[in-house]
């Protein structure tokens, strides 16, 4: 008896043409010229906040001053864990991160064409994390900008993490009537700390 | 069953809604010409995506093998189902050994293809779709029109009472930050008790052995990242070779279906999380046979963005249902003939053949020349109407004929104008909205051998 | 260099005017036009519905009459792309042949021609629809789904034309939902597409719409004239080859 498996790798194999070379497109190539201005410029446009900051300091006064009091705020950033509750655990339940308000956390780089961040488990820690909060705050360094996502492949090339994720801006839906709101499941604000 | 033809007549019934509905998609569509103009490589970028997607059909098989391999290797279990009652079952199956009666459900519209929820539903687990305009059709027990906006047909003040009615909203709101808010609540709580999840796949890459899901509401995730159990289902030409190729992929997606430079979210699972399961589903029904149609292999490029519904003038006056099959619009229509020829023969016929629908696709899928070779395939099976078919002899046996054809002419224009009621009644269905041309005294034929004697 | 005028058959019994337009427009550029007797259709109605099986004696019968001539020009985008695309017959490397020599009459006149000035006046307010066709089968003007330069064949000559203002149009490209067959098999949508394009152009203030196709202008007549309409359609011949008001 053949599996389903055998079936339809051999119907895959009769029926397939016959082999066509990949393209070559090392020729995709962004323009790395303004590529912090133009970051901003998009993810602005795309409902997510840019602050420009140049200390760990700056972030921290801004944190301190606009976490919710009396709610729950999380980081994953050990420096910000004196004010912050840290997230330091990967097996913890993710359930337990289901009343949080502010998240904190850094990402790997930036793309500039389309306002995304790129996160890995290891820096979520929880991959619920940056989800299930209501709003949430990522700390990029202003030189880890790239311009498109050809750059930003080149730069994931192939590093092992066990999940990554492309974050660019709130949580959103125009499901109806294609009318844009922000915070469909996932956080209703997204702010950058440009770090310079 | 009611065909296209009729069931885009009931749609036109309500002409403020059609315009509504036109006007609303296309307003999409002039987004993606606005994202995709700002990048000068738009047409280079969609030749790549073309042929990375030529080169994974012609090498098919062993990206299959590649990723299963990959995939196993980083733990997750692979599955293989040749077609939708087997995919369904194996879905079942893994619930029923973790005892799970509940499942939180992405967009995948594999799993519309497949009627998994309809299956589920009779097996007694009970499934909640979490994107907002799939819950909302749930809701409405309908199927959704548009692939990326699946409750797109339906009106805010609908949805609103829909929302009354099943989630205890006020009679009336329609306000649209008001019902996202509500969902929001709502299925938050499913996603917190719901131990399984399914998602669908965007791209899944040979090379590594991950897979990409792309949403901007971060429903899949939510859904994934709190269970036990994450099941994901995927075609099986949803494989691209390698992960770098993404970077082309990713780029045209989003500005194709919607206009956004990229989703909120593009997730990439390559491992399950600790202590939790991990299961793909390789669902072939009946993709390796349209793989061995010359004419239509083409149509397995499909990234699912859209595009070709928002561009389309007979979708967008006809609506998604019209098409009575899960993927509606131009591209539903090269696909659907493939599972069942006799049940979806109308839809191939179901456009003017524009040619809008191929320039905008993001992998050039010749969408409306396959259009046109799926008529060409839908007679010779004799899936056309007898009378069609009388008539269209009737039609050759005049027109390859210079003395029938002249006969003929001269016939229809005494008979319309000798007796215009002839064609001016109820019968012809042009006259319906339309008035027939003025006749002529005399053809063009006839004219040149008065007036060009010399050059006969 | 000797042309062979094609006339698809709906031009020849209920447009004939359009076809003169187009054969005096050419022998005023001092072409040689020579106009087959015989010739009927180019076989797309049964093609286009699913019957390219029955196209075949209008195939022989089209290269019976054409495979004489240096160029092929046929003042309508549809039944130009058709016989490029589809004309097979006994002997194909000849029917390969005719496909090549096949233009549809404004690229024959930017393209062959090259013409660059026209004395033809028509002092009016016109709509140009783009017929997909000729636009996006012939390529005859840019499609704006495409990033790529604009262009447009029917445009340039048309403003050659003295005292001719070209309306803008809200949806440039938007086909006008005639579609052969479809048009009354899909009466519903057929209809409400046509009497969108109108609209679009009526609330720009056309005086005429013109077009490089007869079945799409048909079909927008039928509909203007269904409204009452003022507005009339001609084709794009007619004014090129126009000298007066």
């Amino acid at each position: 008896m053949f599996s389903s498996r055998d079936e339809i790798l051999a119907a895959v194999e009769r029926n397939q043409p016959s082999f066509t070379e990949l393209p070559d497109i090392t020729a995709f190539k962004g323009d790395s010229n303004k590529s912090v201005d133009r970051f901003t410029e998009i993810l602005s446009a795309i409902g997510g906040k840019v602050i420009p900051v140049k200390s760990i300091d700056e972030i921290r006064n801004h944190v301190a001053k606009n976490m919710q009091q009396g709610g729950r705020n999380i980081t994953t950033v050990p420096l910000l864990g004196d004010i912050m509750e840290h997230v330091y655990r990967k097996d913890s339940n993710p359930h337990s991160l289901q009343d949080v308000d502010n998240a904190v956390i850094e990402a790997h780089f930036g793309v500039a064409e389309n306002g995304a961040v790129w996160v890995t488990e290891e820096i979520l820690m929880l991959r619920v994390l940056p989800f299930i909060c209501q709003h949430l705050a990522v700390i990029v360094n202003a030189n880890d900008i790239v311009p498109t996502m050809h750059e930003a492949y080149e730069r994931i090339g192939n590093t092992n993490y066990d999940f990554g994720t492309f974050i660019a801006g709130p949580s959103k839906t125009a499901d109806i009537e294609q009318s844009l709101v922000l915070g469909a499941h996932g956080p209703r604000s997204m702010t950058i700390f440009l770090m310079s | 069953m009611k065909d296209h033809a009729e069931l885009a007549e009931i749609f036109n019934k309500d002409e403020q809604r059609v315009d509504w509905h036109d006007e609303t998609l296309w307003w999409i569509r002039a987004k993606r010409d606005i994202a995709v103009h700002k990048l000068p490589e738009w047409e280079e970028l969609r030749e790549a995506a073309s042929q990375i997607k030529v080169n994974v059909l012609s090498n098919l098989s062993q990206y299959l093998k590649q990723f299963e391999k990959n995939a196993q290797a980083n733990g997750i279990v692979v599955h293989w189902a040749k077609d939708a009652g087997e995919h369904n079952r194996i879905v079942h199956l893994l619930l029923k050994e973790q005892g799970i009666d509940k499942m939180v459900k992405s967009k995948s519209m594999l799993t519309e293809e497949c009627h998994l929820n309809e299956y589920l539903k009779a097996q007694g687990i009970n499934v909640i779709d979490s994107d907002l305009g799939e819950r909302i059709v749930q809701l409405a027990e309908e199927m959704p029109s548009h692939i990326v906006l699946p409750c797109i047909h339906k009106k805010k003040e609908e949805i609103g009472e829909l929302f009354h009615q099943h989630l205890g909203t006020p009679a009336g709101n329609a306000d649209p930050q008001f019902l996202t808010e509500t969902a929001r609540q709502h299925l938050r709580d499913t996603f917190l008790t719901r131990r399984a999840a399914l998602t669908g796949v965007n791209f899944a890459i040979a090379e590594t052995g991950e897979f990409v899901v792309c949403t901007n509401e971060g429903n899949a995730d939510m859904g994934a990242h709190l269970s036990d159990i994450h099941i994901a289902s995927m075609g099986i030409e949803k494989l691209i070779p390698e992960r770098k190729h993404l970077g082309i992929f990713l780029r045209l997606l989003t500005r194709s279906a919607t206009g956004q430079p990229i989703t909120t979210y593009s997730s990439h699972f390559k491992k399950p999380r600790e202590g939790q399961q991990m299961h793909i589903i390789l669902v072939d029904n009946g993709r390796s046979v349209q793989l061995g149609r010359e004419d239509f292999r083409n149509s397995l490029k499909c990234i699912r963005c859209g595009a070709c519904m928002n561009t389309c003038p007979v979708y967008r006056r006809s609506g998604g249902h019209s098409y009575h099959y899960a993927i509606s619009g131009p591209i539903g229509s090269i696909l659907a003939p493939n599972l069942d020829m006799e049940k979806y023969a109308d839809l191939p016929f179901a456009s003017t053949l524009c040619g809008s629908c191929s320039n905008v696709c993001p992998v050039k899928i010749d969408i409306h020349d396959q259009l046109y070779k799926w008529r060409q395939v839908l007679v010779q099976k004799g899936y056309s109407p007898k009378t069609k078919t009388a008539s269209m002899k009737a039609m050759a046996w005049v027109l390859e004929s210079p003395g029938r054809y002249r006969a003929a002419g001269k016939a229809a224009r005494v008979t319309m104008k000798l007796a215009p009621f002839a064609v001016n009644n109820k019968l012809n269905p042009w006259y319906k909205h339309r008035d027939m041309p003025a006749v002529p005294k005399q053809s063009f034929n006839e004219w040149y051998q008065t007036n060009r004697k010399d050059k006969i | 260099m000797k042309v062979g005028l094609f006339i698809p058959c709906y031009v020849d019994q209920f447009y004939p005017n359009a076809a003169i337009a187009t054969l005096q427009l050419l022998e005023k550029l001092g072409v040689e036009v020579g106009y087959p007797l015989n010739q009927t259709c180019c076989g797309q109605p049964m093609a286009n519905s699913g019957y390219e099986h029955l196209a075949g004696g209008c195939n022989e019968l089209f290269a019976d009459n054409f495979r004489d001539f240096d160029y092929i020009v046929c003042p309508s985008g549809s039944c130009t792309l058709h016989i490029k695309h589809h004309l097979h017959t006994k002997d194909e490397a000849e029917a390969a042949q005719i496909r090549h020599r096949v233009y549809e009459l404004t690229e024959f006149l930017t393209d062959i021609l090259k013409v660059e000035k026209l004395e033809a006046s028509f002092p009016h307010k016109v709509g140009l629809h783009q017929s997909c066709h000729g636009q996006r089968g012939l390529h005859t003007s840019q499609m704006t789904e495409l990033v790529a330069e604009d262009f447009s064949k029917p445009r340039k000559l048309l403003n050659m034309v003295k005292g001719l203002e070209i309306m803008p149009l809200s949806r440039p490209d938007e086909c006008c939902g005639f579609g052969g067959t479809f048009c009354v098999a899909e009466e519903a949508v057929s209809s409400k597409m046509g009497e969108d394009r109108v609209a679009d152009h009526l609330e720009h203030g056309v005086e005429y719409i013109t077009a490089g196709d007869l079945s799409c202008l048909m079909h927008m007549e039928g509909i203007l004239h269904r409204q009452g309409s003022k507005v009339g359609v001609i084709h794009i011949a007619e004014i090129l080859n126009a000298n007066g008001n």
